[in-house]
């Protein structure tokens, strides 16, 4: 009656193997991509990357590449890259982030020289497309950064576009009615405080699901600032609408260092606080009793509860903190980019922003890495704009959504949300 | 310490889940409360832990009067609690689970993990744990993460230890390690309220014992009163576990399982090279402690599982590889493990969630387009013939009780003709009443010439019901046993010895003690 | 554990044996929905099935119930919203900050001016929307309502494309670029075929479904291939969209021939929607293509068994699975209809109104219809009132602009609080005193800890 198939286990438990085909099947198509349009079909003529300005202290000499050359190097070793991903997951193992990486600046450095020496002018200021970049980068940077302050805590924040939107308004109502700039900065804080405050109330009070807000408050903040905009800023534009622009204050000596000088040591306040608040919530989300504590309100509520952390409160306060942080990036757009608020004049840098911090794997550094790809890319497309490339604009200005999408689609491995992202917590 | 609690009365609106309940606990005793699921354990709990409020009463900590607003003051009074689901962040390391909330800092709010690493160690060898400070929780087998909040209960000084249904997540031999544990814990002079429902435990560790049922203090009882008196103490009338049922009478075997094994998403075999099969007429329980590759099992034969190598027929047809829905509508039944989440749609009217997998067959519907009609008059019938207690036909199933959502699931499932029935945990969380009657429908169903498979941790339903027992460790099989087979035996097979090394070791040591305690469950 | 019939005198009667059990599966249900081990719902419970709430009936007042229920609640979130956006016009109103200057002086003529202000405003909004006092002819008179209705078709139809993702546990942003490209294939389709009446106008709306399925399909295909968040995918995808149109009219198969400007030729006659009331209005058959729209979305939903399938994986995915509805396909299948809705929307656009492609052919319809599914609470023709709301509020935002000189903004503002005051009625219901539903004495609500702290900030 009964059949007796007894084993002698082993204490060990025996492993089966589960392969993950996505990013190798992901590599293998940008390689062989990479294949055809980057040594194949490169450009015969070579290509110029400028490293300094002619009128810099130290000047460096200009890198010359021969662009078939350096696109079949780099397709080459891409596609060697995407055989040692498939051999990887054949062999059952997963593919190393440091391969993806490498494959990632291959990519880049093999797509940059293909599209610019396929421009009429093959010539290009690396410095000042670096420099770009990083400009270019600074909302977004303080954007994502506010996103993980949420995030982290376990509070989904769609509304980095309201954040901006409404710190770039306020940092040029008050710089233009104050005139000075840092009261304009300080203002900028406090309106996206305000915008975190309804998010925060919605959400953690209310219960409201969390993207609900985060779009609608998204809407309201476009639609206020638009409404004001329309009947008080454009009436009197001298007294309500022409902040001071920040002033740049280079770093004596510092900035004089080729590539990175003008990047780390060139910049207004708002910029160095971006450096600042980088490392600032990097180290303290991953080394400080309120970063554990955060983490584990984002993760498990209810065990932190248990430990008599007080989770809504936690959340609250890091969203308003939130509110500091992006309020401070939306007031590059009006004292630093431009002097003056434009209506919906952050065309959805908040979103980009969003991606940035998914990209980034809700880590700082991370995100500001993400960030700087997407400053890159839209400064890429205002470049080749000028050098006349054989691109359409239109697709390089894709180029950030696109590679969010297969970032979120796989191809940085499984990006894991903090587990309590989004969920209200409710207690008792 | 001495901890008292004086006519706590916790209501959730006009239910009231703990009734004037009075309680003492002192320094160097193991108390414990006895109760069924729901009985309103848990509840007092919490609110002696301050996670809930109480709405009358009081706790007195040393003869004074205490408020807690939340765990923190709870924990400041030396109260430190080991929940019922663990309450570690499962990304974080033990360390970091161990200093949240009570953290150690350098200069300038760093962490300083070092202090905590230190303790950790300190309180691991002095209780004999050996716990890994940095090693990620969620890495962490069940039996250790239990020591982590232990740790972490022990970090803040806790002179009052409660546990919450420590043992359901065990193994045989890791519940011995734990009682061992508390007997450490109570000679430390620490005061322990240990919370079970499974009498043997408790007899074997508790000082005193409190019962509770549907929320209110039953009374106190002896550790060595008989088991049959504990019970029925805790239930609050005579209870017949012990099924009346027929022997079974098998038939030709039409479900086969041949070297099936499971890989789960993070690459471990789950279920690791297993064979079995169930005749028609036959009942088949697979026994094993949570976690030991049951719950992969199940999901393989439903095809809900990615990773499956080997075969599953039934009537001859091999179902590995087939779709969900083609290998239900082939005639398998199955009441999944956790109903609330996998069993039904809460939001849903029971209406709906009784054609919740046929919805779109005839009569239900024709083409796309449903017939709400003939959903509604299968809904009246099946909440008569299953005794589903509900407002109505059109209220959310989430809104029903543990053992009226069972209904709805076994109802739906018992509702059409079956090759294979399937049923996980069958009765976790449901009342006495209930049941009685699943099992009866359970039973009704083998007799009705279906192959059963009943999967449960509860040793007790495993024994009422199985004509045969196949128990899983560790994803393997340690074999199949017949349906009379000791528990003590059973117990052996649980914690990873085979079948005849399990039978032998039983035979030599003949405990006549053992045998009193445990022949109720197995030889009616 | 196993027990031999004890018999120790404690059993009791059968009928207090079957109380005693009622009541403890009361509470052993609030127990355990109070364990948390229910998920909260990702949508607002009361748009996943329509009998969530028990009737209280006969235990209540009937006043009680009225102020207690949600269409109380509904009304006076949009009151309020009109009182915060008529605060707003009359404080940035140039007469009434010249009366302010004088406040205390007389300040009779400053909440005088602020009255007039918001009143006009708000009057002006009333007329462009439903109803022309000042029309000559009863047609011009009823002009209003037309332009409301056809304001709100494109919202309709994209709106129900966000109500049934919504409903299947997705949150569809996209609605933008799936109107955009939507929009772009009934173009192309109609300004580059010459095809006989009738035929060409179904293939131009043909043409918009596909392009919408096709973009939404794509989000349905990441997330169920990859678990990529629909949030993310479909705001990607709306950039997306806008560049692809944007760098197709810059070649020659979009661009109108001789312009140097992104925009297409003119939609062939035969690929128009024909007017509804003649030339006179602007109201064109893609209205009643609308309301048809929301019968089959309403139908889809609650009466066939997709519906049953898609309501079934948002409200719990898992129970889904293992009955055997594949969740990954329902969300195919899901955003694959709602990109086809949100495309009819387009074809609304290019095909009613518009007549022209351009890069800006989806206007915010695309945003403004996750708002409006949000305050349809999610149910097709819960959606379809709310469009018309909020096409009310577009069209007579345009009169209110022109007649008031107030800026159509306001309608954003009004539009977004309506939608954060119907989210959370409790707020609602502590800002104007009402009960809660189920409270039995109105009474109790006076204990909740001060309501205007909290909405005053908020």
């Amino acid at each position: 009656m009964s059949t007796m198939t007894a084993t002698v286990p082993d204490q060990a438990g025996s492993m089966g193997t589960v392969r993950n085909w996505k990013t190798p099947i992901i590599l293998s198509v940008l390689a062989v991509f990479a294949l055809v349009v980057f040594a194949l079909g490169a450009p015969a003529n070579s290509v110029t990357f400028r490293l300094s300005d002619p009128s810099d202290a130290v000047v460096l000499t200009d890198l010359v590449l021969s662009a078939p050359v350096t696109g079949w190097i780099c397709a080459v070793l891409m596609l060697a890259a995407a055989v040692l991903s498939i051999l990887e997951v054949r062999a059952g193992r997963r593919v190393p982030g440091w391969l993806v990486a490498v494959f990632s600046v291959l990519f880049v450095v093999g797509f940059l020289t293909w599209v610019v020496g396929s421009a009429r002018t093959p010539n290009v200021a690396l410095y000042g497309l670096l420099a770009g970049s990083v400009t270019l980068a600074v909302p977004l940077i303080f954007g994502s950064l506010s996103g993980v302050l949420c995030e982290r805590s376990g509070v989904v924040n769609i509304a980095i576009e309201g954040q901006l939107l409404f710190g770039a308004f306020a940092a040029a109502v008050a710089g233009s009615l104050s005139g000075s700039a840092l009261v304009g900065l300080l203002a900028a804080a406090v309106a996206g405080v305000l915008v975190s405050l309804v998010l925060a109330v919605f959400s953690i009070k209310y219960i409201v699901n969390q993207v609900i807000v985060g779009v609608v408050l998204n809407v309201l903040v476009s639609g206020l600032t638009g409404f004001l905009f329309s009947t008080v800023l454009s009436a009197d534009a001298d007294t309500w609408n022409s902040p001071p622009r920040l002033p740049v204050l280079p770093i004596p000596f510092l900035s004089e260092i080729p590539v990175i000088g003008p990047i780390l040591f060139r910049q207004t306040i708002v910029g160095y606080l971006m450096y600042v608040a980088v490392a600032v919530i990097y180290v303290g989300l991953f080394y400080t009793k309120w970063g554990l504590r955060t983490r584990a309100v984002g993760e498990h509520p209810k065990a932190a509860d248990t430990l008599g952390v007080q989770v809504n409160r936690m959340r609250f306060t890091n969203v308003l903190l939130a509110g500091v942080v992006a309020g401070i990036g939306g007031s590059f757009f009006t004292l630093v980019s431009v002097s003056g608020f434009g209506r919906d004049m952050t065309a959805g840098q908040g979103y980009i922003a969003l991606a940035a911090l998914i990209f980034g794997r809700w880590n700082p550094i991370g995100a500001f890495f993400a960030a700087l790809l997407f400053g890159f890319a839209t400064n890429l497309q205002y470049v080749l704009s000028f050098l006349g490339t054989p691109v359409p604009n239109e697709f390089l200005a894709m180029l950030p959504y696109l590679v969010t999408i297969f970032a979120v689609a796989g191809l940085v491995g499984k990006s894991r949300a903090p587990a309590a992202s989004g969920i209200p917590y409710i207690k008792g | 310490m001495k901890l008292e609690l004086k006519g706590i009365t916790k209501k959730f609106g006009t239910l009231v889940a703990n009734d004037h309940i009075d309680l003492m606990v002192e320094p160097g005793k193991v108390h414990t409360l006895l109760g069924e699921n729901g009985a309103g354990k848990s509840t007092l709990m919490n609110v002696l832990y301050g996670l809930y409020q109480p709405t009358e009463g009081q706790i007195l900590v040393d003869g004074k009067p205490v408020s807690f607003g939340g765990p923190g003051d709870a924990m400041a009074a030396g109260i430190g609690m080991v929940h019922q689901h663990f309450m570690l962040v499962p990304v974080f390391t033990v360390a970091e689970n161990i200093a949240l909330g009570n953290e150690a800092t350098k200069a300038g709010g760093l962490l300083n993990l070092d202090e905590t690493r230190a303790k950790i160690r300190r309180i691991s060898d002095e209780y004999g744990f050996d716990v890994d400070p940095d090693a990620l929780v969620e890495d962490l087998p069940v039996g250790v993460q239990q020591r982590a909040e232990i740790i972490k209960a022990l970090v803040r000084d806790a002179e009052v230890l409660i546990l919450d249904e420590p043992t359901a997540v065990l193994t045989p031999k890791e519940t011995d390690e734990l009682l061992a544990i508390m007997r450490q814990l109570k000679a430390d002079g620490k005061a322990i309220v240990f919370i079970s429902h499974k009498l043997r435990e408790v007899k074997a560790v508790s000082d005193i014992i409190t019962v509770i049922r549907r929320g209110k203090v039953v009374g106190d009882a002896d550790p060595d009163a008989p088991a049959a008196e504990l019970a029925s103490l805790m239930v609050g009338r005579s209870v017949s576990l012990a099924l009346e049922k027929a022997p079974a009478q098998p038939g030709e075997v039409t479900f086969r399982i041949k070297d099936l094994t499971v890989t789960a998403a993070n690459g471990q075999r789950a279920v690791d090279g297993v064979s079995l099969q169930i005749a028609r007429g036959e009942i088949l329980a697979v026994a094993g402690v949570q976690g030991n590759g049951q719950t992969e099992l199940t999901e393989a034969i439903l095809g809900l599982q990615d990773h499956v190598a080997g075969s599953i027929t039934l009537d001859g047809e091999e179902l590995v590889g087939r779709k969900v829905k083609d290998i239900i509508n082939s005639g398998v039944g199955f009441v999944p493990e956790d109903r609330s989440v996998e069993g039904l749609v809460g939001a849903f009217s029971v209406a709906e969630n009784l054609v919740l997998n046929r919805y779109d067959q005839a009569p239900f519907a024709k083409g796309l387009a449903m017939n709400p009609a003939r959903v509604a008059e299968n809904a009246a019938q099946r909440i008569a013939e299953f005794d589903v207690r509900t407002q109505s036909a059109a209220a959310a199933a989430g809104t029903l009780s543990g053992g009226n959502q069972q209904k709805v699931v076994m109802a739906r499932e018992l509702s059409r003709p079956l090759k294979l029935f399937i049923a996980s945990q069958p009765t976790r969380g449901v009342d006495v009443g209930s049941i009685e009657f699943l099992h009866r429908r359970i039973v009704a169903e083998r007799d009705h010439g279906t192959p059963v498979m009943i999967v449960s941790t509860e040793l007790d339903e495993v024994l009422d019901l199985a004509d045969r027992i196949a128990v899983l460790y560790r994803g393997r099989l340690m074999g199949i046993v017949p349906g009379n087979t000791s528990r003590d035996t059973l117990g052996l097979m649980m914690a990873g010895m085979s079948a005849e090394d399990a039978e032998t070791t039983q035979t030599d040591a003949a405990q006549p003690d053992a045998a009193g305690t445990d022949s109720a469950g197995g030889d009616k | 554990m196993s027990i031999h019939r004890p018999d120790d005198g404690r059993s009791a009667g059968s009928e207090a044996r079957i109380e005693a059990k009622a009541e403890e599966q009361r509470l052993e249900a609030a127990v355990e929905t109070d364990d948390g081990r229910m998920a909260p719902p990702a949508v607002p419970p009361s748009a996943q099935s329509g009998q969530l709430y028990p009737e209280e009936a006969g235990t209540q007042p009937l006043l009680h119930r009225i102020m207690a229920s949600e269409t109380m609640v509904a009304v006076l979130a949009v009151l309020l919203s009109l009182i915060v956006g008529g605060l707003l016009v009359a404080l940035t109103n140039e007469q009434v900050a010249a009366a302010s200057s004088y406040f205390f002086a007389r300040p009779g003529d400053l909440l005088g001016a602020a009255w007039t202000a918001a009143s006009e405003a708000y009057a002006a909004l009333f007329q462009g929307a439903v109803f022309n006092f000042e029309g000559q002819t009863f047609a011009r008179m009823i002009y209003p309502l037309t332009q409301t209705l056809t304001v709100a078709t494109p919202l309709i139809c994209a709106g129900l494309g966000v109500t049934l993702a919504f409903r299947a546990g997705l949150f569809n942003i996209g609605a933008q670029g799936q109107i955009i490209i939507g929009a772009m294939l009934a173009a192309w389709v109609g300004f580059t075929w010459q095809l006989p009446v009738g035929l060409h106008l179904l293939l131009v709306i043909l043409a918009g479904l596909a392009g919408g399925a096709l973009w939404g399909s794509l989000v349905g295909l990441l997330k169920a291939r990859t678990g990529a968040h629909e949030v993310i995918v479909t705001i990607m995808l709306n950039y997306i969209a806008i560049y692809l149109v944007g760098f197709l009219l810059t070649t020659p198969g979009f661009q109108r021939p001789g312009s140097s400007n992104p925009i297409s030729p003119q939609l062939g006659g035969t690929a128009l929607y024909p007017p509804l009331f003649g030339d006179t209005f602007r109201l064109h058959w893609g209205f009643v293509v609308a309301v048809l729209a929301t019968v089959f979305a309403w139908w889809l939903l609650n009466r066939s068994t997709i519906g049953f399938e898609l309501r079934a994986v948002g409200a719990n995915p898992m129970a889904a699975r293992t009955a055997g509805i594949g969740v990954t396909k329902s969300y195919v299948v899901v955003m694959v209809i709602a990109g086809a809705l949100a495309g009819l929307a387009g074809v609304a656009q290019v095909a009613g109104t518009e007549r022209v492609l351009t890069a800006g052919v989806a206007a915010s319809f695309g945003f403004d219809a996750i708002t409006v599914a949000l305050l349809g609470r999610s149910t097709p023709w819960g959606t379809f009132i709310a469009a018309l709301l909020f096409g009310a509020f577009r069209a007579g935002g345009v009169t209110m602009q022109t007649n008031t000189g107030t800026s159509i903004d306001i309608v954003l503002v009004v539009q977004s609080l309506i939608v954060l005051f119907i989210a959370a009625p409790p707020l609602v219901r502590a800002l104007f005193h009402l009960p809660e539903p189920g409270a039995v004495s109105p009474a109790k609500t006076g204990k909740s800890k001060s309501p205007a702290a909290t909405g005053g900030a908020a």
